[in-house]
This record gives structure tokens, C-alpha cells and sequence, in this order.
């Protein structure tokens, strides 16, 4: 094995693939910065430029674009308030937040260092324990899905932020809207009120841009007689290493976060969408001041981009051993191997292996060629964005959401969609709704729903059909996970319930820790 | 004179107007063909445009912009082909049967079958019944025999509802009076990690998805009128006793109204595509067979399978209208 790293090192340094490495991170990265174009529509696009190429030259663009893509989500999510692909969505609680202070920089540096932490793990993981980990993926049956998406459900405790009891009803209200459209199992028509269009339900990008930036800009627009800028600007002396240095003190969160993103990139069908809230999920149960996340904190930003990143290298691990996506990106590029006749499984680490390192290799490579390009290029995008007028930057980023919108699909009738749920979300915003919630339960709604039903088809030979949700070892590990992370929250209601001096009050609302 | 005036410049805006209609007329094709998919990228529909993209660019002689419009099992996709304008640059991949048990099932599922104006079926991928390499199933008589003692015991993955995967075990199912529970996944490809993991028992899939993980699935038997020379090992459900022939079929259509000198010049484009040496040559490697119909033989195909469908969706009580 490690002579092919060594001979895998020697072709990914040379002069063609290390050009083709760059040019495709920072193509990737100017992609996946401009919302409603994901870093799976960003390596379809790509996929004809590569027949032109030799199967190494081909594959290595495509895994850096996608590399980079996953990366560059973060400066939309950082300095307009929304998410550059749905990776990005958690990096918006405290991204967007640090912005506004005048701290966007510090947020760039860090989600950069982050990204390529997390992007490292991802194909170390991938290089060196592919094989045991792809098991992992094949464990994971209908049940247990049905239960990776209500353990996804109970992290809204963390990301309503305020209320849980909103943050409840909007993910309620998005496990709803996913159920639009035609279901997935059974091919009924839900919701579509006529209209050919809704047959493939509401897009996620499309209710991202409606809930996370049409709100915003109507916020800027209303401010804007008052503010000349969006966002506040100080120039900070230092900046650069002052993060770095409070970035890497904390590697626990680094590394919890990068192993976080792994495993959901394992699972086919979880992608970098459930991986970066559930890392920053994660982050602010174990950070000492969980009060202060949403508020603009590093930490949030590092959970959710290192996340994001390490499902790159993740979700290529069943592809590699087992022909099976991790996540939608890896779905094209293993149709490219398809086309290049290149076959995975065992025999990609043995004959193939010269073509499956250099892949690997140039993969992780893309990650570390982030930090140059992502600490000059994002440090000028972001103090560009924050000395720009609202009356350009409006209008800018307004046609920015009509066609992200449309782009996704080329539908006119998605952009209809935005529209409406911007003016939605602009209201929900002002009733306390966060959009969080709601995406989340719009990405877990077919998750559970799948799970759900296939798993009650498979219990057909039982007496009772959903006995198959609680046959396995695993979908009681999964449930304990739930009811855990569930209860959480009230974990020190209870405590200091149970460690109450007899005969003392404590009056309940002094110890609000949500 | 100043009505002549006009006459004269009116005349002369018909021609301006009517020469670039009658240049284009001639040499069709002067634009970019765009071919719309309506599947994720990666599945069987997006890799055979991505295997005709480059041939089809030659033949056609003009650029072809490949465009995906997804949703709703292909019919978001379908719906609005059959409002694109009709002048033979926009075509899109469409399926059998989706094209036709949409329609039959949804009540208004955006288009009807025979909106699609067929262009070329060029491929099809037959059903083929697999099971895990370690199943204790070793043929298809094994299972068959399992299944009759314990109805609706053994779990068959494949690819969505109303899909040519469902349609084969329903089939089979009545054609060897047993029962077997079909679990619907979302595309083919989600349908194998539930194989590999034991969640289902066997996966009626598609020819494809057999070559694809050859290593690992155990083909018991295949829904083709042949053997397929790719998997010669495999038996045809013909030959053993069942006849079934069943699968998805691929093609292209254009929106209604499209002229039929350019349907047949698209009809001639994809022959050529289809027959270029190093195209037949991925289409065999990865197991689509390729079936080469053209419009009119198309169509009858379409209809053919129309006629068949409606008694077995009628039988199944699934019919929406």
C-alpha cells in the first residue's frame, strides 16, 4: 500500500495534475459560493470537459471542484447570510453573525483552516480505512434510517435557538413540505394542487434561498436609508494569526467535528447537509458555553466546515470499495468511472491502484490548496462584500437568488417557489421562526418517511409490520442516541432538581440554559 | 404611391422576415441541440446521454448542451418538453414504463404518452432477479420454492413505485403463484447497499446494476428474450419455464409537433451514434442491450406496451382515471 501512496505522490506532483488541482478548487470554490449551485450540479457540468482528459486528469479535477465546491459554501453562508450549498447551512448560525460585528475575516480564516482539517481527516480515512469502514454503510438498513432521521430531529433543541416549541413546529412544518410532491414509495401525488411542476416537490436550494436570503435582503433593504453598509468593517491588525492560534487551541472540536463528517459521508443517502448540523450540534453540547453559539462564536463556524469538508473523502469510501455513493457528488463520479472502465472495488487498490491513489491523494491535496487560495481570495471577497453599498449589494445578490433558483432545475415555477418563501420566511422571521428548523425537517422528512415505510413492508411476514423498526442491535443504539440527545437539553433541570437542598426554592426560570 | 410604398416596404420586411425562417429550414441544424435528462445525474439515464454526448455531437453537427430537469420520477422533465417549442432542437431521454404508468396512475401527471413524440428507442436494461453471492438461493427454483412456504416472507428491493423492477415481480409473483413483498428504494442505486447488507433478500434489478457489482450479487435469472452475451451465465426466465420479458426501456423524444424531416434527421443522428464502434462497445461493458427502433417503430412499441400495461395496472386496481 504504501508504495502506491509513494507512486500515487509522484503523479500528483506533477506539473498537470498539480495545475489541474488549483484550477479546480478555486473553480470549485467560485461555485459553491453562489447559492442554488451545489457542489453535485458543479461536477455534473464538469463531466464533459473530462473526456477530453486521461482517467487520472479527469477524476483528479472532478474531486478537487468538488472539494473546493463544499468549501466555498462558506463565504455566501459568512457574509450574505446564506448558504453557498446546503454543506453550508449551520456555518450561517455564527458565520453571518460574526460578519455583521465587523468579524467576517476571522470567520474566513477560521471556516478555511477548518474546511481543510476536515478535508484532510476525510481522505485519511478514506486512504487508510476504507475497507472497514465501508461495513459501517451496509449496516444501515430502512429501520435504521427511519432512526438517523429522528436522532437529525432532536438536534433542533440546539438550533432553534430560543423556543423549542417553534423550533418544533418548523421542523414540523418542513417534514410537511417534503411530503409534497410524488412519494417515494408508492408514487402517490401529494400536494401538488395541478401543477406538473410540484411533482418533484419543493427543492431544498429553493427554500434555502426563500428562508435564508430573501429574508435577509428585505432586513437590509428595510435598514438600508440607515446603514451605508451591510455589514460592519474594522480592519483588524493580526487577524490571521490571532485565529489560527484560536482555532487550533481547540482541536477537540477539529477533530470531533471531522469525525463527525466522516461517518455521515459513509452512510449513502446522509451528505454534508446532516453532517454539519449534527457537528455543530455536537460542538455546542460540548462547549462550555453553549449560550453562546448562534451569537457568533469560532467554534460554530469550525464544527460545521470542518464537517462539511470531511464528508468529501467520507462519502468516497463505500464508492471506492463497495460501488456505492456516500453522497450525491459521488454518484456522478462514479458514473465517470464507469465510462473510464475502471471498476470499484477491490480491484481499484491492486490493478487499478496507480489511477485510485493519485485520485485519493490529489483529493487531499485540493484540501491543503484551499488554505493559500482560500485565505487571499476569501479575505478580499469578504471585505469587499463589507465595504459595499446595500444599494449594490441588494440588487446584486437579489438576481443572485432568482437564478440560483432556477438554475437548480431550470425551472421558472422553483423561483416562484423562492420567491414566495422568501416573503414567508421574511414574515416567520418576525414571529421568531428561525429557517433552520424547517430545512432540517425538510431534509429529514423522505429520510424518515422511507425508512418508515419500507421498513413496515418488510415486516409483512410479522403479526405486527413495524416490529422491524426495533429487531436490530443497531436501531437501539440509534434510539438511545435519540432519546439522549432528546433529553439533553433538560439535563440540568434535573440535576439540580435532584441535587436541591430540602426545603429551598429554586425558582425555574433561573436556570435557562437552552 | 404611398400605398405602393408600403406594399413595396412591407414586401421587403416579409422577405428580410422569411429569409432567416427559410435559410434555417434548410440547414437544419444551425443551433445547439439541448437534451434535456430527466434523472439524477449517475443513474442509468445520465450515463447513457454521457455516453452518446460526444458521438452525438459529431453526428448531429452541432453543439449538444445535455440539461437535467428532475423530479417527480422523470415527469417534471416530461412536462415541460411537451411545452418546448417543436423545431427539433430540444429533445429529452424518456423511459418505458414511466412514461406510460405515469399517466395511467397520477390522473394528471403533466403530459400524456403519446405527447411524447418518440425520436429513437435505442436501449433497454431487462430485469434480472439477484440475490446476495453467500444467499442460500442458488437458483431461481431455490427461492421460488421458499417463497411459496412462507408468503410474503421474502423481501424484493428495486428501484421506485411503478417502476419496471415492480412491474417484474407483480409478474412473477402471478406467474409463479407465490408471493414475494416488493420494497421500493429511491433509484437502483440505493437499492443495493440494502442487498449487500442483508436488509432485503433479493433485488429484482437491472441488467446493469448485475454487471455493475458482479462480485457481489448472485443472478438467479433474467427477464430478456435471450441470454445476454455479457452474462451468458444467467438463464432467461423463458428458459426456465416463466415467460417474462420485462425491463426499462430508453429513447428520446421531442415535444408534439416537431416536423417530421427533422425527427428523422434527429432518428438518423442517434442510428449513428448508436452504431459508432466505441459507443457499442460501453453499452455492452456496462449491460444495456441495445435495441435500435426508430420513429414509427417506436411509436408502436409505445403503444404495444400501452395496451399491454392497462390490463395489468387494471388487474392491479391501480389505475387513477
Amino acid at each position: 500500500m504504501f508504495n502506491h501512496i509513494l507512486m500515487g505522490l509522484t503523479h500528483v506532483f506533477s506539473l498537470e495534475n498539480l495545475l489541474l488541482v488549483l484550477a479546480g478548487t478555486v473553480a470549485g470554490m467560485i461555485v459553491g459560493s453562489l447559492p442554488g449551485l451545489t457542489a453535485t450540479m458543479a461536477v455534473a457540468l464538469l463531466v464533459p470537459f473530462t473526456y477530453t482528459m486521461s482517467p487520472v486528469a479527469g477524476l483528479v479535477t472532478l474531486g478537487a471542484i468538488y472539494m473546493g465546491c463544499i468549501y466555498g459554501g462558506c463565504f455566501s453562508a459568512i457574509l450574505i447570510n446564506t448558504p453557498g450549498t446546503p454543506s453550508s447551512i449551520g456555518t450561517t448560525f455564527d458565520g453571518y453573525p460574526l460578519a455583521k460585528q465587523g468579524r467576517g475575516e476571522e470567520a474566513i480564516v477560521a471556516a478555511t483552516l477548518a474546511s481543510a482539517v476536515g478535508g484532510l481527516v476525510g481522505v485519511i480515512a478514506l486512504i487508510f480505512l476504507s475497507p472497514p469502514l465501508a461495513e459501517i454503510a451496509l449496516r444501515f438498513g430502512p429501520a435504521e434510517y427511519f432512526w438517523v432521521g429522528v436522532f437529525g430531529l432532536t438536534i433542533i433543541s440546539s438550533l432553534a435557538a430560543g423556543s423549542f416549541l417553534k423550533g418544533m413546529t418548523g421542523a414540523g412544518l418542513g417534514v410537511l413540505i417534503s411530503t409534497i410532491g410524488i412519494a417515494p414509495i408508492g408514487g402517490d401525488v401529494r400536494f401538488t394542487f395541478d401543477i406538473p411542476a410540484m411533482q418533484g416537490g419543493l427543492n431544498l436550494i429553493v427554500m434555502l434561498i426563500g428562508l435564508f436570503c430573501v429574508p435577509e435582503l428585505l432586513t437590509l433593504a428595510l435598514n438600508g436609508v440607515k446603514n451605508h453598509q451591510a455589514l460592519e468593517f474594522k480592519k483588524q491588525k493580526g487577524v490571521l494569526g490571532d485565529t489560527v492560534r484560536k482555532v487550533l487551541s481547540k482541536p477537540g472540536n477539529l477533530i470531533r467535528s471531522s469525525i463527525i463528517g466522516t461517518v455521515v459521508g459513509i452512510l449513502p443517502g446522509a451528505g454534508g447537509n446532516i453532517a454539519n448540523l449534527v457537528a455543530y450540534n455536537e460542538a455546542r453540547r460540548a462547549s462550555k458555553h453553549p449560550e453562546k453559539f448562534g451569537t457568533g462564536i469560532i467554534d460554530g463556524v469550525v464544527a460545521t466546515e470542518a464537517a462539511n469538508n470531511a464528508v468529501v473523502g467520507g462519502g468516497m469510501i463505500p464508492l471506492v470499495t463497495l460501488g456505492i455513493p456516500g453522497a450525491p457528488p459521488d454518484a456522478i463520479i462514479y458514473g465517470v468511472l464507469m465510462l473510464q472502465g475502471l471498476r470499484p472495488g477491490p480491484e481499484l487498490f491492486t490493478e487499478r491502484a496507480d489511477i485510485t491513489y493519485t485520485f485519493m491523494l490529489a483529493v487531499g491535496l485540493s484540501a491543503i490548496v484551499m488554505i493559500p487560495v482560500g485565505l487571499y481570495g476569501g479575505r478580499l471577497l469578504s471585505r469587499f462584500v463589507a465595504t459595499l453599498s446595500p444599494k449594490y449589494l441588494i440588487p446584486g445578490i437579489g438576481i443572485l437568488t432568482i437564478v440560483g433558483s432556477y438554475a437548480i432545475r431550470n425551472n421558472y415555477t422553483d423561483v416562484l417557489l423562492m420567491l414566495i418563501f422568501g416573503v414567508i420566511g421574511f414574515g416567520l422571521r418576525y414571529l421568531g421562526f428561525h429557517g433552520a428548523p424547517i430545512v432540517l425537517g425538510l431534509i429529514l422528512g423522505p429520510i424518515m418517511e422511507e425508512g418508515l415505510v419500507q421498513s413496515y413492508l418488510m415486516g409483512q411476514g410479522n403479526a405486527w409490520p413495524y416490529v422491524t423498526l426495533f429487531t436490530s442491535p443497531l436501531s437501539w443504539v440509534l434510539i438511545a442516541f435519540c432519546l439522549m440527545s432528546f433529553f439533553w437539553p433538560y439535563l440540568g433541570h434535573i440535576k439540580r432538581f435532584l441535587r436541591r437542598p430540602t426545603g429551598r426554592k429554586v425558582p425555574f426560570d433561573t436556570d435557562k440554559e437552552e | 404611391m404611398k400605398r405602393r410604398n408600403i406594399c413595396a416596404l412591407l414586401l421587403i420586411l416579409a422577405v428580410v422576415l422569411a429569409l432567416p425562417l427559410a435559410v434555417a429550414a434548410e440547414t437544419f441544424p444551425s443551433k445547439p441541440l439541448t437534451y434535456i435528462v430527466c434523472f439524477n445525474p449517475g443513474g442509468e439515464s445520465d450515463l447513457t446521454a454521457r455516453i452518446q454526448e460526444a458521438p452525438l455531437k459529431k453526428y448531429f453537427g452541432q453543439d449538444v448542451i445535455v440539461s437535467y430537469k428532475i423530479g417527480g420520477g422523470g415527469s417534471v422533465g416530461w412536462s415541460e418538453l411537451i411545452q418546448s417549442k417543436p423545431d427539433g432542437y430540444t429533445i429529452a431521454g424518456d423511459n418505458l414504463p414511466h412514461i406510460i404508468l405515469q399517466p395511467l396512475t397520477r390522473g394528471n401527471a403533466g403530459y400524456e404518452t403519446l405527447d411524447l413524440q418518440q425520436v429513437y428507442m435505442f436501449e433497454s436494461t431487462p430485469n434480472i432477479l439477484v440475490v446476495r453471492q453467500d444467499s442460500e438461493f442458488k437458483t431461481l427454483q431455490d427461492l421460488l420454492d421458499y417463497a411459496k412456504e412462507h408468503p410474503g416472507v421474502v423481501t424484493a428491493g428495486g428501484s421506485g413505485s411503478s417502476s419496471a423492477n415492480e412491474l417484474g415481480v407483480i409478474m412473477l409473483n402471478k406467474a409463479a403463484g407465490v408471493k414475494l413483498t416488493y420494497i421500493p428504494f429511491s433509484g437502483s442505486g440505493a437499492a443495493t447497499p440494502a442487498l449487500l447488507g442483508g436488509h432485503v433478500g433479493a433485488l429484482m434489478t437491472y441488467s446493469t446494476m448485475a454487471i455493475r457489482y458482479k462480485d457481489k450479487f448472485r443472478p438467479l435469472a433474467i427477464m430478456s428474450d435471450k441470454r445476454m452475451s455479457v452474462l451468458a451465465d444467467v438463464p432467461t426466465f423463458k428458459e426456465l419455464g416463466y415467460d417474462l420479458v420485462e425491463g426499462a426501456y430508453r429513447g428520446v423524444a421531442a415535444p408534439p409537433g416537431t416536423p417530421d424531416d427533422r425527427i428523422k434527421y434527429l432518428a438518423d443522428t442517434f442510428d449513428k451514434v448508436m452504431k459508432d464502434p466505441e459507443v457499442v462497445k460501453k453499452m455492452d461493458e456496462n449491460g444495456f442491450k441495445i435495441e435500435a427502433m426508430g420513429p414509427q417503430e417506436a411509436t408502436d412499441f409505445v403503444k404495444k406496451k400501452m395496451a399491454e400495461y392497462k390490463v395489468l395496472m387494471a388487474e392491479m386496481g391501480l389505475i387513477k382515471k
